[in-house]
């Protein structure tokens, strides 16, 4: 009865079909340089990512600073404008949909940023940032808008006098709730989290954390979450994708990426985690030589290969590795740089 | 005792204070510890609860004219710099005690070149060549791990990565042996794996040169790897402090062990509710004089103290449980005795 399920790159074939799906997906900034200042060189933040999100789900993403991990995000709620690949969400490709078409789209697909700060204009009061996403799409009366409003403070934990202070007022913890309550102000289906909490304290962090995890079951949420603390990420997501150099190096669910890690990367990722035990749990420190490389001329081949210890020929290290699914919903990049015995795993 | 025995750093009491337009705040409020010879310190607490101040005032680093030290003693080796004319204090400040700052760009000056950098100060404390000062920087970065140093000697700071960069501020700090550094927040702006190195990398020039840190940083899991000595501040105040194992393992402060929960654990179970510590810090100008924490405690007999004269009048002072901890005096901070025993 069942067709031949779509063999995606980036996970086993879905039940039923996932919200959100990322094909070959291509962000490219021209840099400007020389001496004429013109675009000469390519900046490939993202280049070539498969992945998928279903409802319900939260993907975490996780990697070095620029490799990429919010220009992905900015793609999926269409801030950025792609190079190449597609975004489907819903069973709709949304990277060629114009300006109107997109607008039941915008409305689906939200994002709450590391900084709230940075996306809470300073001149309006609470209320009024709360009751602009509903001006925009046009819904709701002025009445009707303010019950909203304070449903949504609310829902975030926040008092409902909240409405009539302005953002400064706020403590970092309650501008991240108020953001949060913009993002799901429209009844979202996907919210791409990028460094929501990086800049809490701990004990916020774990506020907003929860917060996240009840909205999520309630209101049936998916998330992209991307952060840079890999216990925070392990927390909330139900799989994980490790990105290097624009690229998903590793895809699996969070306890099997942990317990099981296949790339070497992933593998220095978690053993540089600074763990609160003193006199460490770990069982050795990988320390990776040199630095991340820059997404402007990549070098050539496999990336990692070249910060990697295990030992590879600089003819290997200029092929690229492939991405296998090597045990059912384990997904990692192949390439004797990037895999200890990779070729048991081919 | 015998004089190596004795701590590298005494603070005792330290008060700084701002003025600011709403008047003079207190931002540390009679604050001490002693560090450790050779050994690793470190201060953790909340943003905003004092970290960097404690770091300026020792420094002596502090705003001016703003900043004002309202009193106590910073004794390096038995010297209180807090009694020290400017000038003796920038003879001290690179030779004695040397600080590393969070975002190396604000160490570092974007025109000069690595090498004029790192020479000026061999040059401002020692009677050496420029030609002599040249090489002996390239040590120094050959020292804190930098590849092709006789390169980057020549190099300026934008052409250098951020990882990099830190390391070119640790040879600064370093370069003159140091016996006490100061490192607020020295790997936060990186990454996890450029954090490790750059951890790694202290804690090798500590077993080399001996010299005593104090390390600021808000994650534990820091801490926990670095430190042999913990401050735990809230508030402006030393909620507790002791060896790292006794911070770990047997908390006593409620703030301590608020903390400590609350961070996910890799082995913890996956969205399950994380602990958290109601209300927030209060403002420096609300700051009561008795114990801060006492507000957001779960202690049964918090809302009675708050409503006492205590509150508004009795300081807490630090009281020792064991040889190497103390925790702030004042029952409805601490954590209940039969809880810890379940
Ligand atoms: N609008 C843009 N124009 C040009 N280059 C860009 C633009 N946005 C991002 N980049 C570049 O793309 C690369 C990836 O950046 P991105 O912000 O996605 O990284 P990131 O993984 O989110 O890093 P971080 O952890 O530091 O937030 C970087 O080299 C960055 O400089
Ligand atoms: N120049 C200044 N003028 C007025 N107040 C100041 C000044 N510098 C610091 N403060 C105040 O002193 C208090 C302690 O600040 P401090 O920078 O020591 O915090 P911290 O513990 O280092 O926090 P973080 O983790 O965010 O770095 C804060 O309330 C801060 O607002
Ligand atoms: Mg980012
Ligand atoms: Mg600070």
């Amino acid at each position: 009865m069942v067709s031949p399920a779509p063999t995606t790159a980036n996970g086993h074939p879905p039940a039923s079909k996932p919200l959100l799906e990322i094909r070959g997906l291509k962000m490219h900034f021209p840099v400007k340089g020389g001496v004429l200042m013109r675009a000469q060189k390519q900046c490939k933040a993202v280049d070539g990512v498969d992945l998928h999100v279903n409802e319900g789900e939260t993907l975490g993403l996780v990697g070095e600073s620029g490799c990429g991990k919010s220009t992905l995000g900015k793609c999926v709620v269409r801030l950025n404008k792609i190079t190449g690949g597609q975004v489907t969400f819903d069973g709709t490709d949304i990277t060629q949909l114009g300006r109107s078409a997109l607008k039941p789209y915008r409305k689906d697909i939200q994002m709450i940023f590391q900084d709230p700060a940075e996306s809470l204009n300073p001149r309006h009061t609470i209320g009024n940032l709360l009751a602009e996403p509903f001006i925009i799409h046009g819904l709701l009366s002025a009445k009707e808008r303010d019950i909203k409003v304070a449903e949504l403070l609310e829902k975030v934990g926040l008092q409902a006098s909240a409405a009539d202070r302005f953002p400064f007022e706020f403590s970092g913890g309650q501008r991240q709730r108020i953001g949060i309550a913009r993002a799901i102000a429209l009844n979202p289906r996907l919210i791409v989290c990028d460094e929501p909490v990086s800049a809490l304290d701990v004990s916020v962090q774990s506020q907003i954390l929860n917060l996240l995890v009840d909205l999520q079951r309630e209101m049936r949420l998916s998330y992209i979450f991307i952060a840079h603390n890999l216990a925070v990420v392990k927390h909330i997501s139900d799989r994980i994708a490790v990105m290097y150099l624009g690229k998903i190096v590793e895809l699996a669910p969070a306890d099997e990426l942990f317990a099981n890690p296949l790339h070497a990367y992933t593998k220095a990722l978690i053993s540089a985690i600074p763990e609160p035990v003193p006199g460490g749990g770990r069982a050795q420190r990988i320390l990776l030589q040199g630095d991340v490389p820059s997404p402007i001329d990549p070098p050539e081949g496999c990336a990692f290969a070249y910060r990697s210890w295990l030992p590879t020929s600089d003819d290997q290290k200029r092929q690229p590795g492939t991405f296998r699914e090597v045990t059912p919903g384990h997904w990692v990049e192949l390439h004797p740089g990037t895999v200890e015995d990779y070729e048991k795993y081919l | 005792m015998s004089a190596s025995d004795q701590p590298i750093l005494r603070v005792r009491n330290l008060a700084t204070a701002f003025d600011t337009d709403g008047g003079r705040v207190t931002a540390v409020d009679g604050v001490s510890f002693d560090v450790p010879r050779g050994k690793t310190l470190g201060i953790v607490g909340e943003s905003g609860c004092g970290k960097s101040v404690t770091a300026m005032s020792i420094m002596r680093l502090l705003p001016r004219p703003s900043g004002v030290i309202l009193g106590g003693e910073v004794l390096l080796d038995g010297t209180d710099l807090l009694q020290l004319s400017l000038d003796e204090m920038r003879k001290v400040r690179g030779k004695r005690v040397s600080m590393i700052f969070q975002e190396p760009m604000t160490a570092l000056n974007p025109v000069h070149r690595i090498g004029r950098q790192l020479s000026e100060v061999f040059l401002l404390h020692e009677k050496i060549s420029e030609k002599e000062a040249w090489n002996r920087s390239i040590e120094m970065l050959a020292k804190v791990g930098i590849p092709a140093p006789e390169i980057r000697v020549g190099e300026f700071p934008h052409q250098l990565s951020g990882g990099m960069r830190q390391r070119v501020v640790i040879a600064m700090a370093l370069a003159l042996k140091p016996s006490l550094v100061i490192a607020d927040e020295p790997t936060t702006a990186l990454d996890v794996t450029i954090q490790a190195q750059i951890l790694e990398l202290m804690k090798e020039l500590q077993a080399e040169m001996g010299m005593s840190i104090v390390l600021i940083t808000h994650d534990l899991g820091v801490i926990a790897e670095m430190c042999d000595e913990v401050v735990v501040m809230y508030a402006g105040r030393v909620a507790e402090r002791g060896s790292a194992d006794v911070i770990f393992n047997n908390p006593r402060h409620l703030y301590t062990r608020g903390l400590l929960d609350s961070i996910p654990r890799l082995g913890g179970k996956r969205k399950a509710t994380l602990q958290t510590i109601p209300g927030m810090v209060p403002g420096l100008a609300e700051m009561p004089v008795g114990a801060r924490f006492a507000p957001r405690s779960p202690h049964p007999k918090a809302p009675a103290y708050i409503a006492s004269p205590a509150y508004q009048n009795k300081r807490p002072e630090l009281l020792q449980i064991a040889p190497n901890h103390w925790v702030e005096d004042e029952e409805v901070v601490r954590v209940i005795k039969q809880e810890v025993s379940q």
